[in-house]
């Protein structure tokens, strides 16, 4: 069944004419030419696929396209200031956050979403539980968090270390 | 995958009557389940109806002390809600250890209770499988059984449940609220979920039509002290091979009343009446805990891969146990 729906990708109004089966990844690669998502696995194992929709972090393969009709994407692409990277972005180059390069645009979008979610208190599963219920304070934003935070996102080539490296520089540099 | 339609739903009356006049209907939430089983071919429904606009996205104090969560609110919302924090940290704790950061913000409450009980086995469509097809046979009997369960079971079935959250809730007596072609109902969490039996392909005892709207945590003061822990093959975003949900109330040294589930080990989330009872007035000491483990592991039926399985859930929920009763006692 053929569905028309709108979409704001990367701060421009898109219309397209979907099945309902597509994807949002599908829809964004296929029909939109946004390529900067990658489908790696295609079935919420990878982490490659992630964008912000609606400004939180979400795995596109698993989402259908005709029930994000009208919502705001932000993919890696479109988290730069003109010619000015984002600061995660520029992490990752200046750490080597990367070999391949496949899986980049889904570990900047998770990372930008995780920092946003850390800054909001979310504990993660390694968060210390204190008595009361431990929200996270900003300064523990350690490494062994920002592994398990980031967990969803897998690198086949195996550059994780770098990865932590310029998450953790990421943060700091923000003023955390 | 075949071709469905979509319908996104403004009440939840039009939705179940939408999904109740078509046999081959069913209603989405966040998708991270069903999505992948269209994919798989392994769920094969004509139209969609989907639920995550339902004002059902509130976490509200209830008169009596209890706390109502939305079937609609997400994963991560409800992890990081304080009063869940500070009053439920079994739940936040379970909620965290499930899927990935992406993947919470996706998954609803009432579809994390609702994703498949499964197996390897079930998500091939090339296998044989009860659950998908009832008569086809099991592939996992007598074959690969590492992820499968230890209790509960039957000849037609070894798959298990894999929620944390369902763990977490049925630990703590949840409450969820359905609503059906035959009007609203609710049903204790403890009884949502089946035993495989000879009906493999039915996960829950929910008829088609009906919608989970809301599930109520009940006011328990002893859940403040409380506990998820998971055994799993890596560190992070993996399934439970194990995994305890526990809270205990101790005073003077002697357990007063304890809430153990445990997942992983079951096609459902596994409430563990036998351990409570035994620890119930026993002191609060690791040969107490060893014993009701120990209890309730003794029904234990390990099939060809899994037996470490047995081992595990009975030291996971000593060390869990441990250390709520060190917790209580500082």
């Amino acid at each position: 069944m053929d569905t028309r729906i709108e979409l704001r990708v990367d701060g421009e109004q898109r219309s397209l004419t979907v099945d309902t089966r597509t994807t949002l990844l599908d829809a964004l690669r296929e029909r939109l030419g946004v390529t900067t998502p990658k489908k790696g696995c295609d079935h919420g194992q990878c982490g490659s696929c992630t964008v912000l929709l609606d400004g939180r972090r979400a795995t596109t393969c698993l989402a259908l396209a005709v029930a994000h009709a009208g919502s705001e994407i932000t993919t890696a692409a479109g988290l730069a200031d003109g010619e000015e990277l984002h600061p995660v972005a520029r992490a990752f180059l200046e750490h080597d956050g990367l070999q391949c390069g496949y899986c980049t645009p889904g570990q900047i979008c998770s990372a930008v979403g995780m920092l946003d979610e850390a800054e909001a208190g979310w504990p993660s599963s390694v968060t210390e539980h204190g008595e009361g219920g431990a929200a996270l304070d900003e300064s523990e934003l350690d490494d062994e968090e920002i592994r398990e935070r980031m967990s969803g996102n897998l690198c086949r080539c195996g550059a994780y270390a770098n990865i932590v490296t310029a998450i953790r520089e990421a943060a700091n540099g923000s003023g955390r | 995958m075949i071709p469905f339609d979509y319908q996104r739903a403004d009440r939840a009356d039009g939705a179940v009557a939408a999904v109740g006049v078509r046999p081959a209907a069913a209603f989405l939430g966040g998708g991270t389940n069903l999505v992948d089983h269209l994919k798989l071919g392994v769920a094969e429904p004509e139209l969609l109806v989907d639920v995550t606009r339902l004002p059902f996205d509130g976490i509200d104090t209830l008169p009596d002390g209890g706390v109502r969560v939305g079937a609609t609110v997400r994963n991560s919302d409800l992890a990081a809600e304080a009063i869940v924090r500070q009053r439920y940290p079994v739940l936040s704790q379970a909620l965290l250890s499930g899927a990935s950061g992406q993947l919470r913000n996706l998954a609803t409450t009432g579809g994390n209770l609702l994703q498949r009980t499964r197996c390897p086995y079930f998500q091939d469509v090339t296998t044989p499988c009860n659950k998908r097809e009832p008569g086809q046979g099991c592939s996992a009997r007598g074959g690969y059984t590492r992820y499968h369960a230890i209790l509960g079971a039957s000849e037609h079935c070894v798959a298990t449940h894999p929620s944390d959250m369902a763990v977490a809730l049925t630990a703590l007596d949840a409450t969820v609220h359905v609503t059906g072609p035959n009007g609203q109902r609710d049903i204790p969490v403890t009884e949502l979920h089946r035993l495989p039996g000879d009906e493999p392909h039915r996960d829950t005892v929910l008829e088609h039509g009906d919608l989970i709207t809301a599930v109520d945590l009940p006011e328990l003061p002893m859940a403040a002290r409380s506990r998820y822990r998971k055994v799993r093959d890596r560190a992070s975003y993996a399934f439970a091979l194990v995994s305890v949900a526990a809270a205990l109330d101790v005073e003077d040294g002697t357990v007063r009343e304890a809430r153990i589930a445990l997942g992983g080990v079951a096609h459902k989330p596994w409430r563990a009446n036998t351990a409570e009872q035994a620890l119930r007035g026993a002191p609060a000491t690791e040969q107490s805990f060893r014993e009701a483990a120990e209890a309730e592991l003794a029904e234990a039926q390990p099939v060809r891969d899994n037996a470490f399985k047995v081992p595990m859930a009975r030291n996971t929920l000593v060390a869990t146990l441990r250390d709520l009763a060190g917790e209580e006692a500082r």
